[in-house]
């Protein structure tokens, strides 16, 4: 897919920054709810087929939990945070001492608190962003679900689906202890979001 | 009997499948996985549909698959030139779900809309609905034998279902 025309390479190294300044700051925002430090990889930013961007997640079919907001206002897109159902666990056990109750579900109040950590990462990612662009960037409520990733991640992919095969994504995996993967941040704008978002940065208009 | 082959269905994808081959598509969410099945000549069609219109594609060539309106024809003259009768075509279809729970916008209600015009993509054909499984707020993965014509829905909360 042809998304952008012009200065194409310069335009993703400026996602991959906003990648990284937006997931620094939710990686910061987890280490303090942790109390021990998260690290993070490089950004990358990606224009991928709809099938390849649950691959990412370990396959369609892989069960995750997802933390999904839509982002409205000047840069309309989609975020999601997804971490395997061993990471939420050990998520739910480290933050909160919630011990599995049930042995392959989750409570109501293990979902809420999912939710709330979803919430808490992506308001500082979001408002990293909207600090830096002076772009308004207003999170509907977060939504929480446990199950395929490709289920999950087509929410992701609707904007884009009326005009191509493909998406562009900005991702970012926080580590533990520099290996273990503890979660995956998925920002998805829309496509129309982008003018707004380089003229925010300075990057020259087509 | 040997094991049938797999063909397998993308995302804004479809196929067809006959002589013991078997479809699926995985990971449906809001998007539906429609099958088309003549039982004489066991010949099966799947496509995994994305958006409810062609209407509002922005693309210049459009993709069939992704559309319902689209799809549901385009998959009719596939299965036609491979020798099925469209006459004789019944319909199964699963997906639609509504995934996440809370009601920001149109988008967020694209599972039903699917749902809705498949049927009447399908109506507009002439072709009956044999069987479905959609809304809900899960997950599918789903599997059509072209020997028999039934269609396999696997989901994480609900298991393994038959329809």
């Amino acid at each position: 897919m042809e998304l952008f025309d012009r200065d194409a390479d310069f335009k993703m190294d400026v996602l991959r920054e906003v990648g990284n300044i937006g997931a620094g700051h939710a990686a910061t925002a987890l280490s303090k709810l942790l109390d021990k430090p998260i690290d993070m990889a490089v950004p990358t930013v990606s224009i991928l087929p709809f099938d390849e961007i649950a691959d990412k997640v370990g396959g369609a079919e892989a069960v995750v939990a997802a933390i999904y907001l839509r982002v409205e206002g000047d840069v309309p897109g989609n975020l999601f945070f997804i971490m395997s159902q061993d990471q939420a666990r050990r998520l739910l056990r480290d933050l909160l001492g919630f011990e599995a109750v049930e042995a392959d579900g989750y409570t109501e109040m293990e979902l809420s608190a999912l939710c709330e950590i979803g919430n808490i990462l992506a308001g500082s990612y979001l408002s990293s962003l909207a600090d830096l662009t002076r772009l308004r960037l207003s999170p509907s409520v977060p939504s929480v679900a446990v199950d395929m990733a490709g289920a999950v991640l087509s929410y992701g992919l609707l904007q884009y689906g009326v005009m191509g095969e493909d998406a562009l994504l900005i991702d970012t995996t926080f580590l533990e202890g520099k290996h273990e993967a503890e979660g995956y941040f998925f920002l998805i704008p829309d496509p129309e979001s982008f003018n707004k978002l380089f003229g925010a940065l300075g990057v020259p208009l087509e | 009997m040997t094991e049938g082959t797999i063909v397998k269905v993308g995302m804004a994808d479809l196929n067809i499948a006959s002589a013991g081959g078997i479809l699926r598509t995985t990971g449906l969410g809001s998007c539906i996985g429609l099958t088309l099945y003549d039982a004489q000549t066991q010949i099966a069609g799947m496509a995994h549909i994305m958006l409810p219109s062609s209407q509002i594609a922005r693309e210049g060539q459009i993709n069939p698959a992704k559309y319902a309106d689209t799809a549901v024809v385009e998959l009719v003259a596939r299965l036609e030139k491979a020798g099925a009768n469209p006459s004789r075509l019944v319909a199964k279809l699963a997906g639609g779900a509504q995934m996440f729970a809370f009601a920001a916008g149109d988008s967020m209600r694209i599972g039903p809309r699917n749902v809705e015009s498949t049927k009447a993509a399908l109506a507009a054909c002439g072709i009956p609905v044999a069987a479905e499984d959609t809304g809900g707020s899960h997950g599918r993965t789903i599997e059509m034998d072209s020997r028999t014509g039934i269609l396999n829905i696997r989901s994480v909360q609900f298991g393994v279902k038959e329809i």
